[in-house]
């Protein structure tokens, strides 16, 4: 990289390793969506039964799922402890709508799978917008809601829920055209195995989304102090700092699993209007696209 | 395994073994009528239910009128909410009914004036060429003046670069061109005459037994649909209810919307009148009791909205026709009070150190209105108030136009503000869908009420300022109202601003 580009580049990506210069950031793109209408999909592709009992080391934390067993029927309560999850949840969907319209087209017959579904806030819009949609969790209370949610509405209810997880699901030999893991990556014990385990389920050339918190002194002033101690919108406990990962680590983590990320955004709070939205500042939230290359 | 249900549509239930666990799919309960696929528009078409038995539809629209259609049709001109299924409940019987407007017709007293972003947003919608059809009348000149002789302003279109500064254009007419538009779009839509009696919506809950059937009680009593009873006995069950009833709206009121507000000490005449020559400018002269406004309807009809305190409007109900149209040419020229001579504040050499371009209107004369010569239509008075929802959203149900705000009409506002509205609400919903979420959730409701709150509530401050501003007759305050006619008719970036505000180009005054 010639260093006048770099020096043409914003302040902080001069001292940036390779890795990320090579990475769009949001605002360089294009600002007009592809309107897709949705679509109702209801094709579901026939599923392998491997029932081979699994060897592969889990990658989770034993505490990390108890936390979330614990505020499990929360889910859907609005105004509960995930309230900033669903205050987040457009512009997140808007990311991914953005990038995997520009990447495969209107989402209908797109195979899905929501890694870390939670209570299914991010897999119910995906299903709404035409996507079949594969929800997993390791947590069992987390599939019951989600399941029970999703069933109330047509075009939700043919969202496939599994009590799973990742690595399982690879021993399974199954594979998605898009593989979302959202705010799980800060959780998991081994994060480069688990991105191992999200490019397996991954078809060649189909798109990996991961986001997650960054590492980073701001990141700590917000995310956890004022996020869990000052405001106390996420239960105190909720994240470890040590946990999260930059997006050089993340983009390094997911190159070696032969994920090319191609495409970060940042998450911006905006107290004033109580809004998030998309933006370059990943020093605090942020989401990474990338497709499976060889 | 598959299995087919009764009305042939396949399904598929697919069981997987992980481990020591063993799921099953849920049947995917056959879509109804908000289905987005083609393939199923077959049976789209509207089942028929029984008398008493509920229909399901994506937005309920409570509301026939002027801003409860231009609703309809915006849903219907963008491409991810045109799919949606609507049902529109009003016991008005003109909306079953279609051209119910004659030519040979005399202009109706209930008229609007359209403000340009409102017939942009017409032309966007694809109603604005029904309403090119009938009787309508733009205007581009505009003359503002009160009783104490000190001042005037003329706004001309041109001073701001517009073709025109409005239309005006019948009630019956933008209803009638609004019906039209969305009966020609492929909007599924249901007109249910009757009126609303009842309205609720329960709390969230995920079902507890697995094996429910997601019929409509089912996903009303988990909160996923808010349920409508009409009068006719029938029940309508939405994701949305929209509540474009009006200033006495049922939907405010089922909903617990708060409201503040008060009444104007004020009623208004309004009637058509009939002029010995055509009349293209719009004239609005402050009385002591209220304003008294000229407007322009085409064919050397004109309309008349004349403001004044109740115990007079009822004797002028009343009196003969030809002493109302007496004491309607008084009031326009001289009654009251004199001319307006531009030479008491100076020629504008005052304001000759402003080094802005002097607007082509400012070198205009004050002119007397033309004289009215007839009158067209029966005299109808109606009480003026302001009145405006503390709220605009709540869990699946949402307020536009009258029913989230009432202002005064001395501006022409009113309507526009409503357009404003549906236009606004529309756009949210779109981008709702487009990621995917539920229509009827408080957090994207809340967005439009955002946006459209702020500039809303600044237009009902701005109107009744003035409204206050010129019901007052003290020297000093006449003084200042007549620098600021001066002001608003010498100083062109003022009065560039006020024609931009009042044509809806911005939402707030002078910030934009």
């Amino acid at each position: 990289m010639a260093s006048s580009k770099l020096l043409s580049q914003p302040r902080w990506f001069r001292f940036l390793p390779r890795n990320l210069s090579n990475v769009r950031l949001f605002s360089d793109l294009p600002s007009q969506l592809p309107v897709s209408e949705p679509q109702n999909s209801i094709e579901s592709k026939s599923n392998n039964r491997f029932s081979k009992p699994s060897s592969t080391p889990s990658s989770l934390k034993e505490p990390e799922l108890a936390k979330f067993s614990a505020i499990a029927d929360t889910w859907w309560d609005s105004e509960g402890p995930f309230k900033p999850l669903h205050i987040m949840n457009p512009t997140r969907l808007a990311f991914i709508r953005s990038t995997l319209c520009r990447h495969f087209g209107p989402f209908e017959g797109l195979r899905i799978i929501d890694v870390g579904c939670g209570g299914g806030i991010l897999s119910e819009p995906l299903a709404r917008m035409g996507a079949a949609v594969t929800g997993i969790d390791a947590v069992e209370k987390n599939i019951k809601i989600a399941r029970l949610h999703a069933n109330l509405d047509p075009t939700t209810s043919t969202i496939e829920y599994c009590c799973t997880t990742a690595e399982k699901l690879v021993d399974e030999q199954r594979k998605f055209d898009a593989v979302v893991a959202l705010e799980v990556i800060e959780h998991v014990a081994d994060p480069a195995e688990f991105c191992k385990s999200l490019a397996a389920l991954t078809v060649h050339e189909g798109a990996t989304v991961v986001s997650t918190i960054n590492r980073s002194m701001r990141s700590y002033a917000t995310a956890i102090v004022a996020a869990e101690y000052l405001l106390q919108w996420l239960p105190k406990g909720t994240h470890e700092w040590s946990s999260f990962l930059t997006p050089e680590e993340l983009t390094m983590i997911l190159k070696r699993a032969s994920i090319d990320v191609k495409e970060m955004a940042g998450f911006v709070y905006n107290p004033l209007t109580g809004r998030w939205s998309l933006s370059d500042d990943i020093s605090v939230n942020f989401i990474a696209f990338g497709t499976k290359e060889n | 395994m598959c299995i087919n249900d009764g009305i042939g549509y396949k399904n598929r239930i697919v069981a997987r073994n992980f481990g020591s666990n063993v799921y099953r799919l849920r049947i995917p309960w056959r879509p109804f009528s908000n289905d987005a696929a083609s393939n199923l528009s077959s049976s789209n078409a509207g089942n028929p239910t029984k008398e008493g038995e509920g229909q399901q539809y994506d937005i309920a629209i409570v509301g026939g009128g002027m801003v409860g259609l231009a609703l309809a049709c915006s849903l219907a001109s963008r491409p991810l909410t045109k799919h949606l299924n609507v049902a529109i409940i009003d016991s008005n019987p003109a909306l079953g009914r279609n051209h119910f407007i004659k030519k040979e017709d005399l202009p109706d007293p209930r008229v609007s004036t359209v403000t340009p972003a409102t017939i942009s947003f017409f032309k966007d919608i694809g109603a604005w060429q029904y309403v090119e059809r009938h009787r309508h009348a733009y205007f581009d000149k505009m003359q503002v003046w009160d009783y104490t002789g000190l001042g005037y302003t003329k706004y001309n279109a041109r001073d701001a670069n517009k073709e025109v500064l409005g239309c005006v254009v019948e009630n019956k007419v933008l209803l009638s061109s609004l019906l039209s538009c969305v009966q020609d779009t492929d909007l599924q839509k249901k007109i249910y005459p009757s009126r609303l009696t009842s309205m609720s919506i329960l709390p969230n809950s995920s079902s507890l037994e697995e094996d429910s059937t997601a019929s409509e009680t089912v996903l009303f009593t988990h909160g996923r649909l808010a349920k409508l009873e009409l009068e006719d006995g029938h029940s309508v069950y939405a994701k949305l209810v929209v509540g474009a009833d009006g200033g006495k709206s049922r939907v405010r009121e089922l909903a617990g919307f708060r409201t503040t507000g008060w009444n104007y000490s004020q009623n208004a005449i309004i009637c058509t009148v009939e002029h010995a020559v055509e009349n293209h400018c719009a004239w609005q002269r402050f009385l002591p009791a209220g304003p008294i406004a000229l407007l322009p309807i085409g064919d050397k009809f004109s309309n008349i909205v004349w403001t004044m305190n109740p115990k007079e409007s009822s004797e002028f109900k009343s009196v003969t026709e030809d002493d109302f149209l007496k004491a309607v040419n008084h009031a326009l020229d001289y009654g009251y009070g004199p001319h307006p001579t531009s030479s008491l504040l100076g020629n504008g050499d005052i304001f000759s150190w402003f080094k802005g371009d002097i607007t082509m209107s400012a070198h205009d004369c004050f002119e007397v209105p033309p004289k009215v010569a007839k009158l067209a239509s029966e005299r109808m008075v109606f009480p003026l108030s302001l009145r405006h929802a503390s709220d605009y959203a709540s869990k699946r149900v949402v307020l536009i136009g009258d029913a989230a705000h009432t202002v005064h009409p001395l501006a022409g506002q009113g309507v526009n503000l409503g357009f404003g509205d549906a236009s606004t609400l529309s756009n949210i919903i779109s981008e709702g869908i487009a990621v995917g979420t539920d229509i009827g959730e408080v957090s994207l409701l809340k967005k439009y009420e955002a946006d459209r709150k702020p500039a809303n509530v600044m237009m009902m401050a701005v109107l009744d300022g003035f409204q206050k501003a010129y019901s007052v007759d003290f020297g000093p305050l006449n003084i200042l109202r007549a620098a600021a006619f001066h002001g608003a008719h010498y100083i062109s970036p003022l009065k560039k601003s006020i024609i931009s505000y009042a044509s809806g180009e911005h939402r707030l005054p002078l910030f934009s």
